[in-house]
C-alpha cells in the first residue's frame, strides 16, 4: 500500500517534469520555424544587387531594396534622436523622485503609453505632423519616437533604481552637484542596462509597420530627405507581399529576411552589451 | 589651548514628524578625534549627516538650529562648499565600481570637473593612499578596478578619496561595521595618524572602539546628547547613570 502510493507520486512527478519540458521546448519551436523558413525563403533572393537597387516598375526583372534599407535606417535614427535623450531623463527623473506626484502621473502614463496600440499613436502621429506638414519621414520617426519612450524610460528607472543609494551618498559626500552626480556616477555605473533599453526599444519598433502606413507612407524612388515619404522595410514587406508581381513577392521575402537578421542581431549585441559593459558593483 | 572647529547650538533634525536629534549643544575641538556612541536609532548618525548637510538629501529631513564650522553657519554656507571642507565616510565600503584605484583617490577633483596637472594628481593620489598605508599595497595595481581590493582596503581608499579632497573635517559613520577585526584595527591605527591633520568625527556602535580611539566621546541617547566629556573620564567616571548603564552593558 505504502510503496504503491510512492510509486504513484514518483510517476506523477516524472509526469510533470516532461509536460514542463515538452511546454518549454515548444515556446522555441514558432521562432525557430520562422527562422528556417524566412531562411529558406528569402535567402536566396539577396545578393549585392538586391540590396543596392531601388524596385523596378512592374514588368522589369530585378530591382532591390536600397530605399527602404536607408528609408528604415533614416527613420529609425531621427526616432532614435528623440527618444533617447527625453526617454533617458525621464527614467532618471523617476528613479530620482520615485515617490513625488509627477512621477506617479509619469509612471502611470509611461505604463499606459506601452500598451496603446501602435496604428493609435500613428493616428496621433498623422494629425499631429502629416495633417499640416504633409507625409515625411520624420512624422514617422515621431510615431515610432513615441512607441520607443515607455522602454527606455521604464528601462533606464529600472536599471537606476537598483543602484545601492551608498554610490549617490559617495558622490554627494565629494561636493559634487546634482547633475554631476547623475551624468558622471548614476549613468556611467548603470550605463549597461540603460543600453540595453535603448537597444530593445530599437528592436521593437524596428518592424512596426502600422504606424508608418500613414506616416512615411512609402516611396518608390532613393530619397534622403526625412521631410519626405519615405519607404521602410516592414512598409516594402506589406507591399509587396499582398501585390500579385511575383518579382515583388520575391522582393519582400528579401526584406523578411533582411528585417529578420536585423532585429537578431540587435538582441544579440544587446546581451553583448549588457555583459560586456556591466558594472560589477 | 584647544579651539573649537565645529560647534552646534540647539540643534534638532527631523524625519518628517519624527524628532531624532534633539538639542544638541556639543564643541567638537580641533585635530582630535571625537567618538559618538550611543544605541540604535539613537540619532548619532542622523546628528554625524547634518554636520556635512548629508541629511537634507533624504526627502521629508529637516534640521534646525546652529551648526557652525570655524564659527561660519554652514548652514548658510553652499551644500556643495561644506562638503569639500568636510569629507565623510561611510558604513560600507563604497569605491566608484567604474573607476579604477587612481580615479577613485582623485575622484572629488576629476568628477568635479577641477583640472589638476599630471603631476600634481599622481601626488595627490600617491600622498592620500600613504596616508591611509594603502600606498604599498596597490601601487603596482593603481589602474584596477576599486571594487577588486578587500573591504577593509576598499574601506581605506574611501577613506583615501576623502582625504584627497583636504578637507579640514573627516566624518566617519561606523567605519569599521562592515570590516573583519584585523581590517577593523588598520583603520583604527589610522585614525590616530589622521588626526595630525584633520578632525575627526567617528560614530561608533563600539563601546571598545571609542574608547580605544577617542579623544572625546559624546554619548547619545533617544535623541539627546546625554553626556560629552574627555574619553578618560567617560569610561572611568560617567556622571550620567544612563552613561553609566550604558557603558557597563545594561542596555544597548
Amino acid at each position: 500500500m505504502e510503496i504503491k502510493s510512492v510509486k504513484y507520486r514518483i510517476g506523477k512527478n516524472y509526469g510533470f517534469k516532461v509536460l514542463v519540458t515538452i511546454f518549454a521546448f515548444a515556446c522555441v519551436v514558432p521562432l525557430l520555424f520562422i527562422l528556417f523558413y524566412i531562411l529558406e525563403q528569402g535567402i536566396t533572393k539577396i545578393n549585392w544587387h538586391f540590396l543596392v537597387n531601388i524596385p523596378k516598375p512592374v514588368g522589369e526583372t530585378g530591382g532591390g531594396i536600397a530605399n527602404a534599407l536607408i528609408g528604415t535606417i533614416l527613420i529609425i535614427l531621427c526616432a532614435s534622436v528623440i527618444a533617447i535623450p527625453i526617454g533617458i531623463l525621464a527614467g532618471i527623473y523617476l528613479s530620482e523622485n520615485k515617490k513625488s506626484r509627477l512621477a506617479y502621473w509619469s509612471r502611470l502614463c509611461v505604463d499606459i503609453l506601452q500598451g496603446v496600440p501602435s496604428i493609435v499613436i500613428g493616428i496621433v502621429a498623422y494629425f499631429w505632423m502629416v495633417k499640416p506638414l504633409g507625409f515625411s519621414a520624420l512624422s514617422g520617426s515621431v510615431a515610432l519616437a513615441i512607441m520607443m519612450l515607455p522602454i527606455i524610460v521604464r528601462s533606464t528607472e529600472e536599471t537606476l533604481k537598483l543602484l545601492p543609494a551608498s554610490l549617490q551618498e559617495a558622490a554627494f559626500a565629494l561636493g559634487m552637484p546634482f547633475h554631476r552626480v547623475i551624468f558622471k556616477v548614476v549613468v556611467p555605473v548603470g550605463i549597461s542596462g540603460i543600453l540595453s533599453g535603448v537597444m530593445l526599444s530599437i528592436a521593437r519598433i524596428t518592424g512596426e509597420t502600422a504606424p508608418l502606413l500613414f506616416t512615411a507612407f512609402g516611396s518608390p524612388y532613393l530619397n534622403f530627405k526625412v521631410w519626405k515619404p519615405m519607404e521602410s522595410l516592414p512598409h516594402i514587406i506589406f507591399t509587396y507581399a499582398t501585390s500579385a508581381n511575383d518579382e515583388w513577392k520575391d522582393l519582400a521575402w528579401g526584406a523578411s529576411l533582411i528585417l529578420l537578421v536585423w532585429v537578431l542581431l540587435l538582441n544579440i549585441f544587446t546581451k553583448l552589451i549588457t555583459r560586456k559593459w556591466k558594472v560589477q558593483l | 589651548m584647544e579651539s573649537t572647529i565645529i560647534k552646534s547650538r540647539n540643534f534638532n533634525a527631523s524625519f518628517g514628524s519624527n524628532h531624532v536629534v534633539k538639542n544638541v549643544n556639543i564643541d567638537i575641538p580641533r585635530n582630535k578625534v571625537v567618538a559618538v556612541m550611543g544605541p540604535s536609532g539613537c540619532g548619532k548618525t542622523t546628528y554625524l549627516r547634518c554636520i556635512n548637510r548629508m541629511h537634507e538629501l533624504i526627502p521629508g529631513a529637516t534640521s534646525s538650529g546652529e551648526m557652525t564650522i570655524n564659527n561660519e553657519n554652514i548652514y548658510q554656507m553652499h551644500p556643495i562648499f561644506v562638503r569639500l571642507k568636510i569629507g565623510m565616510v561611510f558604513q560600507r565600503p563604497n569605491p566608484f565600481p567604474n573607476l579604477s584605484i587612481y580615479d577613485n583617490v582623485i575622484a572629488g577633483y576629476k568628477l568635479n570637473g577641477i583640472k589638476l596637472p599630471k603631476a600634481e594628481r599622481d601626488r595627490v593620489v600617491e600622498h592620500s593612499l600613504t596616508r591611509v598605508a594603502l600606498w604599498n599595497e596597490v601601487k603596482d595595481s593603481l589602474s584596477k578596478k576599486g571594487s577588486f581590493l578587500s573591504g577593509g582596503q576598499q574601506q581605506r581608499l574611501c577613506i583615501a578619496r576623502a582625504v584627497a579632497m583636504e578637507p579640514e573635517v573627516l566624518l566617519f559613520d561606523e567605519p569599521t561595521s562592515a570590516l573583519d577585526p584585523i581590517s577593523t584595527s588598520t583603520v583604527e591605527e589610522l585614525f590616530h595618524e589622521l588626526k595630525t591633520n584633520y578632525t575627526l568625527i567617528i560614530v561608533t556602535h563600539n563601546m571598545q572602539q571609542a574608547a580605544r580611539v577617542s579623544d572625546k566621546t559624546a554619548f547619545f541617547y533617544l535623541g539627546e546628547l546625554v553626556e560629552y566629556d574627555e574619553t578618560r573620564i567617560m569610561f572611568t567616571a560617567p556622571k550620567d547613570s544612563r552613561t553609566q548603564n550604558y557603558i557597563t552593558g545594561r542596555f544597548s
